[in-house]
């Protein structure tokens, strides 16, 4: 059916419209989070937060030190176990996913991805905990580990296959080998995406609380020791904000500022770096 | 003649250095798991207790009753911390390796929300089940106002709140609904986590409490420390002698010395206090207890962590008060001395014979 | 005479170094290639892997639960630990129900901004508006969780509900008394955690699109609006349908957030404005304080069995996605 200019004219402004509203709809839950965490946890935040560590329920002037330094460890050791299988796998599957066997990994991925994060972590008690006899940062680390490998995986295979295929082709032509190919122009190229791929995914698993439950379990004291337990702020942030005490509660509020902060510095340095090196490029 | 001199000073700090040597320990790491309940009294204790020892570093963390049975049965703690004791099939898991020690007790009160309605509500435990059955529906129901003549209650649905997630506080509740509700005990029963027939469930106390604050004509059971923490109001309960009784520091530790009173000797501490008998004992009341092996197989590690109860048992009750625990009966205290003092690795005693605590 | 060279018709003619050399120039795989392939089909053999042992663990735990309900634990909806008796359906019917609610909201809504993203959105306001939109992916589930409780849950049940009930109350979807805690505000909440994904995926899909797509369209005499309706979202629905299950696939494991709104009720109801209860949300509420062995392993059937769903979900989408892909050129091979 053939509609006149006019009303053709008015339906894209209005959808043009819609998405602007959408925007504005998508980003008011973060600006009403955001808002909420300042309202409630600004306040507490001070020298105490950032240095001590727990200190007895009742008491003031506690902190978030053992956490904040504990959600740094754990999540650097999950990016380690994690990422490399991640990034490697969705290589593979960009490179080599046409045959069967990348359909059925690719598969795999995709259900990963639905298995709830609680039981990644009894997973990884069955298989760490418990056999070490104790709980660790490690097992924390490589719960988190495991939920980032899938994740990863599928964004970094969408980032490596959204490169031009003459890309390919001049680099072969060129005479570069495969790998060389794959490696110093493909990837070289999806870099960063697979970068923001691989933020996003950190950043979810940096606030993830359900799989530490069973495999750092928490720490009051200050610990660099990957082999005990380990504080680690979703952890902490739960059980302050799960308690009895006003100032447990403040300091939860403060402890989840500081953590969306921290991820939020992290997405954007990232970025720059990325920006950067493409500039250099 | 110089010589002599400087060889006495080595000597001399040889032996000091030496004797510091002795003196500065090697840091004991123990861990421990279970009830969030206690989780408050239990950090406040070993930080106490950490500052008073800089070597001992108890962590402890509230990841449930059945998660702190769990992980204790899987020895992957040193000890555990239940709301709720293990059932013989669970100590029989274990070949009967456990103590259960109480440390401290809790109750656990009905907190609600009318509008227009300020006044302490009383209730009694048939009158609880009911509501928690379902069966009482409104505020106004001719079973609360005979129990409130002076109060203005409005014709509205009463909305129940419950827990969601498992916990000790949900098996304080139900064992004493239990006791006075043959109907509950039959319909529901007691545990952990229960097959609810109304109501909203909330996750932790702090769940139950938003639910209750909230919802206007709400309902619910929490511990006391958040009632009080929370400025929600709660009711009176009737107990066993017949008067309403408001839940306190003083009316829980009641409850505790009506049932130690007929304690054996022998017991192994696994009694429920709900209900109990007294004239001025809050009725729904409960011990919670540490887990701990009665062999253990570190001889420096059980030391510390025996040492550590010792100390919690005894200076570790001054605390209690202000965290709104209520402290355990001297005579259960008495008792539990004996058992710390059994505790045995490879067959010797950890403590010695006239232990007194340091 | 033909003009095919000599030495092509008498090989042994030719030099055998020559011939040596032309042999390794027409091998196209290196060693290094070898190496490389080996190195990341290793890497991804450790998915399946993961998956098996995951499987395994759900499986054998579950077992003992299996044995005593079979099929009824999909049919029945009592679910009693003291008794124990455990019926999973109000568990499956919330997951599903909490996602389809979500994919409702979040879809358009984050087809919509990644459409502005790439097509109305000013330059200089791009970057920042992505941006802001991936930093829902940041939010832990926790404050998630805690933001519902205290702005989500006030605002549909004082605000919006209120208004809502004189226009949509009669339908069997929003019967009942609204306390709050509801599938309703599981599921806005889930749709706002995954717009981010499909948004994200989405943006970069519709980049990819060569701009000769959006040319011809527009030297068409399409509209803009139009242009982006009828050539560019089918170029990339393929991509489009990938990033969606990747979003669906967070919705139906989300465990943190979806417990604090949704009420905990092992219920079945089709209103959205009661509460409920997703399999996700009963493992983590009562799997640490389980204490009876049938109802961990209840738990563990629970698990298995949403390990299911998604299996099944996905194999859907799958098939979906290659019957839609032969149209379109983006991803057709990656989905």
């Amino acid at each position: 059916m053939m509609r006149g200019r006019l009303v053709r004219q008015l339906i894209g402004s209005t959808m043009t419209g819609l998405t602007y509203g959408a925007a504005v709809l998508a980003i008011l839950p973060l600006a009403t989070i955001l808002v909420m965490l300042v309202v409630k946890g600004a306040g507490s935040l001070d020298w105490n937060f950032f240095v001590r560590s727990a200190v007895a329920p009742g008491e003031l002037g506690g902190g978030f030190a053992n956490a904040i330094v504990g959600t740094v460890i754990v999540v650097a050791l999950a990016c380690v176990i994690g990422l490399p299988i991640g990034i490697g796998t969705g290589i593979f599957l960009a490179e080599f996913g046409g045959a069967r066997f990348g359909l059925m990994v690719r598969f795999v991925a995709d259900v990963l991805n639905g298995v709830p994060s609680i039981v990644i972590g009894i997973f990884a008690w069955t298989w760490l905990v418990k056999p070490m006899g104790h709980f660790s940062a490690l097992a924390g680390g490589f719960a988190l580990g495991m939920i980032l490998v899938p994740i990863v995986a599928r964004t970094t295979e969408e980032m490596v296959r959204l490169v031009p295929n003459s890309l390919r082709e001049a680099a072969l032509a060129l005479g570069y080998q495969r790998w060389r190919t794959s490696l110093q122009v493909i990837v070289r190229t999806a870099a960063a995406g697979i970068v923001t791929g691989c933020l996003v995914a950190v950043a979810r698993v940096a606030g993830e609380t359900a799989p530490l439950l069973f495999t750092a379990l928490g720490n009051q004291f200050f610990s660099t020791r990957i082999a005990g337990p380990m504080a680690a702020m979703p952890l902490q942030i739960y059980v302050y904000a799960l308690g009895p005490y006003d100032d447990w509660h403040r300091q939860a509020w403060a402890g989840a500022l500081v953590l969306i902060v921290l991820v939020l510095a992290l997405s954007l340095i990232a970025r720059a770096v990325v920006r950067a090196k493409r500039q250099h490029a | 003649m110089t010589n002599r001199i400087i060889g006495l000073l080595a000597v001399a700090a040889g032996t000091a250095l030496a004797a510091r040597g002795a003196v500065a320990q090697e840091t004991v790491r123990l861990n421990g798991a279970g009830a969030t309940f206690p989780q408050p009294i239990y950090q406040k204790w070993v930080l106490e207790y950490h500052t008073l020892h800089p070597n001992v570093e108890i962590n402890y963390q509230g990841i449930g009753s059945g998660g702190g049975i769990r992980q204790y049965t899987d020895h992957t703690v040193d000890f555990g911390a239940s709301d709720g004791p293990m059932t013989d099939a669970q100590i029989q898991a274990v070949n009967g390796n456990v103590y259960h020690l109480p440390t401290v007790l809790g109750s656990v009160v009905p907190t609600y929300n009318i509008p227009g309605v300020t006044a302490q509500l009383k209730f009694t435990g048939e009158v609880l089940a009911g509501i928690w059955l379902g069966q009482i529906t409104k505020w106004n129901d001719s079973r609360l106002t005979a129990l409130n003549p002076g109060v203005s209650l409005p014709d509205q649905d009463i909305i129940v709140a419950h827990r969601s997630d498992g916990s000790g506080t949900t098996y304080i509740w139900t064992d004493y609904l239990s006791k006075v509700s043959p109907d509950w005990m039959q319909r529901v029963g007691k545990g952990t986590s229960v097959n609810w027939p109304v109501g909203l469930g909330g996750q932790g106390n702090p769940g139950v409490a938003n639910i209750v604050k909230q919802t206007p004509g709400a309902i619910g059971y929490v511990e006391l420390i958040y009632a009080i923490q929370n400025n929600i109001g709660y009711g009176l309960v009737q107990n066993a002698a017949g008067n309403f009784i408001q839940a306190s520091l003083a009316t829980t530790t009641n409850a505790a010395a009506g049932a130690v009173a007929h304690l054996d000797a022998n017991t192994d501490f696994r009694i429920s206090i709900t209900n109990a008998e007294g004239a001025q004992v809050y009725p729904i009341a409960s011990f919670t207890w540490l887990l701990v092996p009665k062999t253990m197989t570190d001889m420096t590690k059980a030391r510390a962590l025996l040492e550590f109860v010792w100390w919690a048992l005894h200076d570790g009750e001054k605390y209690t008060t202000d965290l709104a625990y209520a402290p355990l009966p001297s005579r259960v205290v008495q008792l539990e001395e004996e058992r710390l003092k059994s505790i045995t690795v490879d067959g010797q005693p950890v403590l010695p014979r006239n232990y007194r605590g340091h | 005479m033909t003009d095919i060279p000599a030495t092509v018709l008498q090989p042994e003619a030719a030099s055998k170094a020559s011939a040596e050399a032309r042999w390794r120039a027409l091998r196209t795989v290196s060693r290094g290639d070898v190496v490389y392939r080996s190195v990341l089909t290793a890497l991804a053999l450790l998915l399946p892997l993961l998956l098996i042992l995951i499987a395994a663990e759900l499986v054998i735990n579950a077992l003992p639960a299996a044995g005593k309900f079979g099929l009824g634990f999909l049919t029945h909806s009592t679910w009693d630990p003291v008794q124990g008796q455990f019926g999973a359906l109000p568990l499956i019917f919330g997951t599903l129900y909490s996602s389809l609610v979500a994919l409702v909201i979040a879809v358009p809504l984050a087809l919509a901004c990644a459409i502005f993203l790439t097509e109305f959105a000013p330059r200089w306001l791009r970057t920042p508006v992505a941006t802001l939109i991936e930093l829902l992916a940041a939010v832990p589930s926790v404050i998630y969780g805690l933001w519902g409780i205290f702005v989500l849950i006030p605002l549909l049940r004082d605000h919006l509900w209120p208004v809502g009930r004189h226009v949509l109350g009669w339908l069997p979807m929003f019967s009942g008394v609204f306390y709050g805690p509801s599938v309703l505000a599981a599921g806005v909440i889930l749709a706002v955690m995954i717009v981010p994904y499909i948004a994200a995926v989405s943006r970069e899909v519709l980049l990819a699109v060569p701009p000769s797509q959006r040319e011809a369209g527009l030297a068409l005499g399409a509209t803009r609006w139009e242009t982006v309706w009828s050539v560019i979202l089918p170029y990339g629905r393929a991509g489009i349908i990938g990033a969606v299950i990747l979003g669906l696939g967070r919705a139906l494991g989300e465990t943190m957030a979806v417990t604090m709104v949704i009420g905990n009720r092992h219920e079945v109801s089709a209103s959205l404005i009661q509460p409920g209860y997703t399999i996700a949300a009963a493992i983590a509420n009562e799997f640490s304080e389980a204490v009876s062995d049938m109802h961990l392993a209840s738990l563990f059937l629970a698990g298995a069995v949403l390990f299911l769903i998604t299996v099944v979900v996905n194999a859907i989408a799958r098939v979906l996605v290659w019957r839609v892909a032969r149209g379109s050129a983006i991803g057709s091979t990656a989905i």
